[in-house]
């Protein structure tokens, strides 16, 4: 299934320059392919669904006893478990999108002459994986923030404006957890199998991420190595915005702060690719 | 054909004081694997009365089940990585929790030794029904790729073979850390024990893993007919269990109602728990309802049961 995707987008040829031309096509071909899974979009949309209703009720519940907590009024609270809940699958808060595509060319050995396609390895994972995130953002991005608004007391941005912020906040936080799951991945060519890196990130990524609790309530030294972790770029970060915590002059340590991280890992990332060509050739391919 | 209770080890067992020794492992004594192969051949034509093909059923459950365990342990370290990840993801709900509780001492009114037994009823019984019948939801995965009709023209019942499908022991990391939240919450807890509270605990744990059993396999029915289901399957374990992590005061009246009457989650461990606990029913209900998860248990099996069949017999093949 997805090596049909990869081998039927097998780039022509690349001398034309036309690089961002090419990874425009595969972003759209990962976007065709995402799309073709509408049943089990729909399916995930409600289970997306649930679990807000779940955890907005236990949110309620806590802001009921401790009004203003972290700096969040009751509908703020309720709000976060909105946007987080649809953030988890479009910027792929535990993982999958181009892992499992990748994990399957491990297993099968395709990944060896991965490395030696005329296309480059990062890049290409890079342009499927916002192919992917355009058309996750489009249901299971939506639908969530859409039921939970009906059914909770939720607090939409006041200017217009913060929805632009917020979504270059989520393209940054997809960069982010590209740039993560990219180095997780990757891991596969000194492991072999890179299942049990990647459940280890899962863990770290859910909690850090702010994901199943915002950062603002971890307990001291947690709560500022909270904030400065990458995985705060995930969710914390692009709720800020929303919800305009972090406006006006704050927006731009909050966004910078994405960006530096996405650079960081992005390039580590390039680095681990180098090695991990390397070490393919010593092996003799 | 399958036998519905073939998902349900613990069924077939009487309902044991001690939830572990309804586990196969122990039932089952550890055959060389020639007179496994040659009672194999036997029981899978001797299988006519109820119990017999029941006991046949949980017999290809582990014959399945030990082949994966092998299989999965021929990468050890990645083994035990998956088995230190899934111990301390479990625990990160938990950790919640607790930290929930450093800015509030009750949550619906329930205080964190209350919402921790909560916690790790539910969490003990997904636990062990993902471990024991989990793979269940892979059918959809099977049909399309053709191999459930290798299954079905194996001489073992389909649903065996399907529910010890990879086979993992690191699935343990959930119940055994329910299991230390458990024994934490009992030794805090302040309840007053009666012998009828006594006895809840251990038939909470036991029923509560037979319902979320029968949630896996009914669920992955559903499949039968629409082969992408599984993420709303997910919704009433992973989710369900989420749900009963916390008291039923503090959702709305209708959700409450809905996991009492419609899919019988409240069950699992909210009914049992008002009893155990002491705790006052938001919804009122009769006492004999915090008593009945053993019925509720039983109906949800016949259920998911008469679905697998009702599911096999729609069920057409790839025509490969």
């Amino acid at each position: 299934m997805p090596n049909a995707a990869l081998v039927g987008a097998r780039p022509p040829d690349t001398s034309g320059g036309s690089a961002a031309g090419l990874y425009a096509a595969v972003a759209r071909g990962a976007f065709r392919r995402y799309s073709t899974y509408r049943a089990a979009t729909l399916a995930g949309t409600f289970t997306n669904t649930v679990f807000g209703i779940i955890l907005a009720s236990s949110f309620l519940a806590l802001w009921q006893a401790r009004p203003g907590l972290g700096g969040y009024d009751q509908s703020q609270a309720v709000t976060y478990i909105w946007v987080s809940q649809g953030l988890l699958v479009t910027i792929a808060v535990w993982g999958g999108g181009f892992q499992d595509d990748v994990q399957d060319r491990f297993r099968s050995g395709d990944i060896a002459v991965d490395l030696y396609r005329p296309v480059d390895f990062q890049g290409w994972w890079l342009a499927t994986d916002l192919g992917r995130a355009g058309f996750q953002a489009l249901v299971r991005g939506t639908v969530p923030m859409l039921v939970g608004a009906l059914v909770f007391r939720t607090r939409m941005p006041e200017h217009p404006l913060t929805w632009v912020f917020f979504l270059l906040s989520a393209l940054l936080a997809l960069l982010v957890s590209f740039g993560l799951r990219f180095l997780v991945s990757i891991t596969g060519f000194w492991l072999h199998d890179s299942e049990g890196v990647r459940a280890v990130m899962l863990v770290v990524s859910m909690f850090f991420s702010g994901m199943l609790l915002p950062i603002a309530l971890f307990p001291g030294w947690l709560g500022d190595l909270g904030r400065v972790l990458p995985w705060a770029a995930l969710v914390k970060v692009p709720t800020d915005v929303f919800l305009e915590r972090a406006e006006g002059s704050g927006l731009l340590p909050a966004l910078g702060f994405q960006l530096g991280w996405a650079a960081v890992l992005l390039a580590a990332g390039r680095g681990a690719q180098w090695l991990a060509t390397r070490r393919v050739v010593v092996q003799g391919g | 054909m399958a036998d519905p209770l073939a998902a349900e080890p613990l069924a077939a067992e009487p309902l044991a004081a001690e939830p572990l020794a309804a586990e196969p492992l122990a039932a089952e004594p550890l055959a060389a694997d020639s007179s496994a192969a040659d009672s194999f051949a036997a029981d899978s034509f001797a299988a006519d009365s109820f119990a017999a093909r029941t006991s046949w059923a949980v017999r290809s459950w582990w014959l399945c089940a030990r082949m994966w365990m092998r299989s999965m342990m021929a990468y050890r370290a990645s083994f035990f990585l998956n088995l230190l990840a899934s111990l301390v993801t479990h625990s990160l709900d938990f950790v919640v929790l607790v930290i929930m509780f450093r800015h509030t001492d009750r949550l619906g009114g329930w205080n964190l030794p209350e919402i921790a037994f909560l916690y790790a009823t539910a969490t003990f019984s997904l636990g062990m029904a993902n471990l024991l019948v989990g793979s269940a939801d892979g059918l959809g995965v099977r049909i399309m790729s053709g191999s459930l009709d290798t299954m079905l023209i194996r001489p073992a019942p389909a649903l065996s073979q399907l529910c010890a499908e990879r086979f993992s022991l690191r699935r343990l990391g959930r119940p055994l850390q329910a299991v230390i939240v458990l024994v934490w919450s009992l030794a805090t807890l302040d309840v007053h024990w009666t012998w009828d509270r006594v006895l809840l605990v251990p038939v909470l744990l036991v029923c509560g893993t037979v319902i979320f059993g029968a949630i896996y396999v009914g669920g992955a029915t559903v499949q039968f007919w629409w082969g992408e289901s599984k993420e709303i399957q997910n919704s009433f374990t992973y989710g369900g269990a989420t749900l009963l992590h916390y008291p039923p005061t503090i959702f709305a009246k209708e959700l409450v109602a809905g996991v009492v009457f419609g899919v019988p989650l409240a069950f699992v461990n909210w009914l049992p728990s008002l009893r155990i606990l002491d705790r006052p029913d938001p919804l009122g209900l009769p006492t004999a309802f915090q008593y009945a998860s053993p019925v509720a248990a039983a109906l949800c099996v016949a259920a998911a049961g008469t679905a697998w069949r009702a599911g096999l017999r729609a069920y057409r093949g790839t025509g490969s």
